[in-house]
């Protein structure tokens, strides 16, 4: 079975964000760059999947521009077969990602695929379930378990309170949260084996935005309050304050 | 006048919840603000709180009834809600930023070809045009943006727009349209209830423990000091990674964002990734030993000072006031 995971490449999230020159993203200047951290899950249940089949492949596509080939190596160190980097240079919205990967998923033919839940740059945690809507694919997103029996997906899926058990079949998306599995580290031979991998690179999907971005900023920073004291002694003004000038007690 | 706002409204366990009243509210102003109207629909098998509704401007809601819908199912959720949309040509989808409205938005919106935009926190209306406001990078960064298509599927955050509740209200016109079949290729089968009573994404107060608890076994501090609150339970990346507490738990830009009215972070020195989960709140409270610690600089009230002395007084003084 073909197996695809979909990653993307995103500013390390101990990053302070500066608004860019163009006052619509970020100031890339002095930013590093890491695999997303979900799609670690994603890269990980991929391979456990292959492993427990005993047979297969495991493919890597993100879109985006040359730098992300970084990504993809990561991915091919952690023990991917391939990579495939759908070139555009320009950011794209959610549903301008989804498109893209839904054309190379389906020239793949690939029937199971992982990505994160969401990526940390732009947060907005729905490329997985577009993707599905766009291929008629079913999706289970904020997978912390993932169990594959024949054709049948079982899931667990986090949400408010606790753990929706979802049932489902093949083809389908899953969208990998923390709790997952613990992804493997790339060893020194996987990183030498990755390099020898090959890194196919192609135009994504050409697309009309659904949606423009009018500007970016910072919010409002918050004033340093007040420390109210240095021990326990402090505590009944804490609580007056508390109750009385912020009255959310 | 047709009504060109759809407020999608989540019930969980046959009773509408609180963030979705968030949503009927903020359609029935965005149709004021549009001049057209705004009604309901809340999918399911049961819906006890319906007449509700109307406290929160609206007027019509209709319930797409099925026996098989008891739990969620998100593509007989999503056939029937696309099916209703087309049927009555609404515009705007309105849906609330949970578990549920994140898996729907967007999947709604691929089937009604429009544009999707998720956790907003602002919604500007200026002639017949939406301008959304959402968080990136955890909140560290605000963006504004619009969408180029006329019909329009949004999410918003929970406990920022308010449901505010509007004097003599009529109970709303239900209508309940019973569907034939529902679309069963992925459900839910069960649901298993966390330990916790409350999820941090939910609550109205959170209290949270960082690395300064120092090992799982003093937990029940925070534990304790939530119960006397009310308040859910959070925990920084640190305790997490380190297997003290349950990842679900995790506040911060690899765990769960919140705004919640109150949040006391303890033992927490505010490492920027979680400042960026949580600085949205309204009243911050900080108890930590380093008074440099950068979680000082979010905090509106501080205690510099050993948390083993303090969570416990905290605990009996809350106690007392109630």
């Amino acid at each position: 079975m073909k197996i695809v995971v979909c990653v993307s490449h995103v500013p390390d999230t101990a990053t302070r964000i500066k608004v860019g020159g163009d006052g619509k993203t970020i100031d890339s200047a002095g930013v590093t760059f890491i695999i997303n951290p979900y799609d670690e899950y994603a890269v990980e249940e991929a391979l456990k999947t292959k492993e427990k089949l005993g047979a297969g492949e495991v493919v890597v596509v993100t879109i985006g521009s040359d730098n992300c080939k970084e990504t993809i190596r990561k991915a091919l160190a952690m023990g991917v077969d391939s990579g495939v980097l759908l070139k555009d240079e320009n950011p794209r919205d959610s549903l301008g990602i989804a498109k893209a990967l839904a054309e190379e998923i389906k020239a793949q033919g690939a029937q199971m695929i992982f990505m994160g839940k969401q990526s940390v740059d732009y947060d907005n945690s729905i490329v997985g379930q577009l993707t599905a809507e766009l291929l008629d694919y079913n999706c289970i997103p904020v997978v912390v378990k993932f169990e594959l029996d024949g054709e049948k997906v079982i899931a667990e899926r986090e949400i408010e309170g606790g753990r929706e058990i979802v049932q489902t079949s093949l083809p389908a998306i899953i969208t990998c949260q923390k709790g997952l599995n613990e992804p493997r580290y790339a060893s020194l031979k996987g990183i030498m084996a990755a390099k020898k991998k090959t890194i196919e690179e192609k135009a994504a999907a050409t697309y009309t935005p659904t949606s423009e971005i009018i500007g970016m900023h910072l919010p409002a920073g918050k004033q340093p309050g007040r420390i109210v004291g240095s021990d326990a002694s402090a505590v009944p003004e804490l609580v007056r304050l508390l109750k009385e000038e912020a009255k959310v007690i | 006048m047709t009504n060109k706002i759809l407020a999608v409204l989540e019930q969980r366990e046959s009773i509408i919840k609180r963030s979705a009243f968030e949503v009927a509210h903020t359609a029935a102003n965005l149709a004021k603000d549009l001049n057209t109207g705004a009604e309901a629909v809340v999918v399911g098998n049961s819906v006890s709180n319906i007449d509700e509704i109307s406290k929160y401007g609206i007027k019509k809601i209709t319930h797409l009834k099925n026996v098989e819908l008891e739990n969620y199912s998100s593509s007989g959720y999503t056939e029937a809600l696309v099916a209703f949309a087309k049927e009555s040509d609404f515009e705007v989808l309105v849906i609330s930023n949970t578990a549920l409205g994140k898996d729907l938005a967007p999947r709604l919106s691929v089937k009604l070809g429009a544009g999707c935009v998720v956790d907003c926190i602002k919604i500007n209306v200026s002639g017949n045009d939406l301008n959304f406001t959402r968080p990136t990078y955890a909140g560290k960064a605000l963006i504004d943006m619009k969408l180029l298509t006329s019909k329009k599927v949004i999410t918003i955050r929970p406990n920022v727009f308010k449901a505010q509740v509007s004097e003599n209200s009529q109970p709303p016109e239900v209508i309940v349209k019973e569907l034939a079949s529902v679309n069963l290729n992925s459900k839910v089968t069960e649901f298993k209830k966390a330990a916790g009573k409350l999820d941090v994404s939910e609550a109205d107060i959170i209290v949270s423990g960082g690395r300064g608890i120092k090992g799982p076994e003093n937990f029940h501090l925070i534990e304790e000091l939530a119960d006397a609150l009310g308040a859910a339970v959070g925990a920084s990346r640190a305790v997490v990674d380190a297997g003290w507490r349950p990842h679900n738990e995790q506040v911060g830009q690899t765990g769960k964002t919140v705004s919640p009215t109150l949040y006391v972070a303890c033992g927490i020195s505010g490492a920027i990734q979680h400042l960026a989960g949580m600085s949205s709140s309204k009243y911050i409270v900080a108890i930590n030993k380093d008074k440099d610690a950068p979680i000082f600089n979010v905090a509106d009230y501080g205690i510099t000072g050993d948390l083993f002395e303090i969570l416990p007084a905290l605990t009996s003084e809350i106690k007392k006031t109630k």
